[in-house]
């Protein structure tokens, strides 16, 4: 059995006057370890794919199970980053990361050290006691991760992360969350509409179709780039093959609708 | 040919001219302040307007004198000022903690969108003769007053403003587990602190309306008393003096909230 297995689900959303079908027949399973990224056209059920999976609500029908457990967001096993920070203004750096681990009654000396020390891992010394609007959206976005990170998930649902920052900034930051979630290997779940950032970053690329959002194909990207960081795939020949490919293939599905 | 630029002295110029207007500003304060006191002195002692009716300054300052002297005075406005501050600082309260109710509840909130309605276009004051039947002729039902006038608009402002919380927080929260309390207190209640802090201003003008209304209607004592009384045995005088000391402490009490707006605010926002 796989470490994340999905099997055929579909999800409905309900207003007064439209039923809409979000996802259909929906069946993937990842191993632990792999970085996969979700891509498709907007209204394609990324995001609802994986709210699902962090549990903040179930699917209308269909199973999921993570670990050989039930998604479910009490159970310490998820982090989840947003496009933006979302760092809570009135807290500073470190109330911010710590609040994860405060939540979850596991606050302590040893895990408030980890969480710092991560926090310097990444660059973020000496802003600990500051406030998030006295930090760049760069940095703001890095303690976003390291709030992620602090509770020690076991898998990260990553929805659109960077796509609030500036290229130069966006670049860097895909280099680092891909080295730390190499790093303490993680598995990991990217939802993302930039080709770019999912051939770069992934093992596998999900492209999903809209209304009802389905998953069309698979992507396998190439061992060569799997190894590489994120800025280097880039400058690979295979990462320009890739890229036509899953254009076209993304090309297909806008035409079709 | 070319103009020097002096940065200095065009900086300085600028200063002067802001303290300049300053001190202009300050001065037609000022001669408002004078002008309205001697045009109301001299036009009842002129009888342009009837000083039985309207007073006049000189005469309301020999009441204020001899009102401190027999001590009266501080009686009735202690009593005002006390009931003001507890009836605004209940009305916020109990205002915040039925928005939190409404917030914990939307099935509740539903329910009671219609009634909070009807109560909040009520005019309060109607009540006053129910509360003083009901709570007594005394403090209570005059507090009870400065409280009612403002707990509905409260309730409706800061519970808009619990709604008005970026789902996107309440998403971080729900992912590290966070349970229903644990929202409200890490992000609802925090977010909406310079919205809660806001409606005190709001709050401490109600306040006194509600407490003067009260004071009018139990008749006992307090500076809407002297009001009442002086206007019943025709001692314009002592409406005057009244009215006047309202206008300074309602003044001092909304600049005390003022005060601590800025400095609680700047707290959040630090």
């Amino acid at each position: 059995m796989s470490f994340l297995e999905v099997k055929h689900v579909a999800h409905f959303y309900f207003s007064p006057s439209t039923s809409t079908k979000a996802l259909e027949d929906i069946s993937f399973s990842i191993e632990e370890g792999e970085f996969i990224s979700l891509l498709g056209p907007s209204g394609c059920g990324k995001t609802t794919m994986l709210s699902i999976l962090a549990g903040l609500f179930p699917p209308t029908s269909g199973s999921i199970t993570i670990d050989h457990e039930a998604p479910d967001a009490n159970s310490n096993l998820i982090g989840y980053m947003l496009q933006q920070d979302y760092l809570f203004p009135w807290k500073t750096i470190e109330e911010n990361i710590f609040l994860g681990l405060k939540l979850n009654g596991r606050l302590n000396e040893e895990t408030k050290q980890s969480a710092l020390h991560f926090l310097k891992q990444i660059g973020l010394e000496g802003v600990e006691k500051q406030f998030p609007r006295q930090l760049s959206g760069g940095m703001r976005q890095r303690a976003a991760l390291a709030r992620t990170m602090a509770v020690n998930p076991k898998l990260l649902l990553l929805d659109e992360p960077f796509s609030a920052l500036d290229y130069q900034t966006k670049l860097k930051l895909e280099d680092l969350v891909f080295e730390t979630l190499r790093e303490y290997k993680k598995t990991a779940v990217l939802v993302t509409h930039d080709i770019g950032e999912a051939i770069s970053m992934s093992d596998r690329i999900f492209l999903f179709s809209a209304k009802p959002g389905r998953i069309h194909k698979v992507f396998d990207i190439p061992k060569e780039l799997r190894d590489v960081t994120p800025f280097n795939v880039r400058s690979k020949e295979a990462y320009n093959d890739i890229f036509q490919t899953v254009w076209k293939e993304l090309e297909s599905l806008e035409e079709n609708n | 040919m070319k103009k020097i630029i002096d940065p200095n002295l065009l900086h300085r110029k600028y200063k002067q001219r802001l303290a300049s207007e300053k001190k202009w500003v300050f001065f037609y304060q000022f001669l408002i302040f004078i002008a309205f006191f001697s045009f109301w002195e001299i036009a009842s002692r002129q009888h342009w307007i009837d000083p039985l009716i309207f007073s006049y300054p000189t005469k309301v300052g020999h009441l204020f004198i001899e009102k401190i002297a027999d001590s009266s005075l501080f009686t009735h406005l202690g009593v005002t000022v006390f009931e003001t501050l507890l009836g605004f600082i209940l009305g916020t309260v109990l205002g915040t903690i039925l928005a939190a109710i409404l917030w914990w509840s939307p099935f509740l909130s539903k329910i009671l969108d219609p009634y909070l309605v009807i109560l909040n276009a009520m005019p309060k004051v109607a009540l006053g003769p129910i509360l003083i039947v009901g709570l007594g002729p005394g403090f209570t039902s005059i507090i009870a007053m400065g409280a009612i006038i403002s707990i509905i608009i409260t309730t409706i402002v800061v519970y808009t403003s619990f709604r008005e919380v970026d789902d996107n927080y309440l998403k971080v929260l729900r992912t590290f587990g966070a349970a229903r309390g644990q929202l409200f207190q890490e992000a609802i209640l925090p977010a909406s602190f310079p919205t809660i802090i806001s409606t005190l201003k709001v709050n401490v003008g109600l306040s006194w309306v509600g407490v003067i209304v009260g004071e009018f209607l139990v008749s006992k004592e307090g500076l809407g008393y002297m009001i009442i009384y002086g206007f019943q045995v025709f001692n314009f005088t002592l409406v005057m003096l009244s009215l006047l000391l309202i206008a300074i402490f309602a003044t001092i009490m909304y600049k005390v909230v003022e005060w601590l707006e800025k400095k609680l605010i700047k707290d959040v926002e630090k």
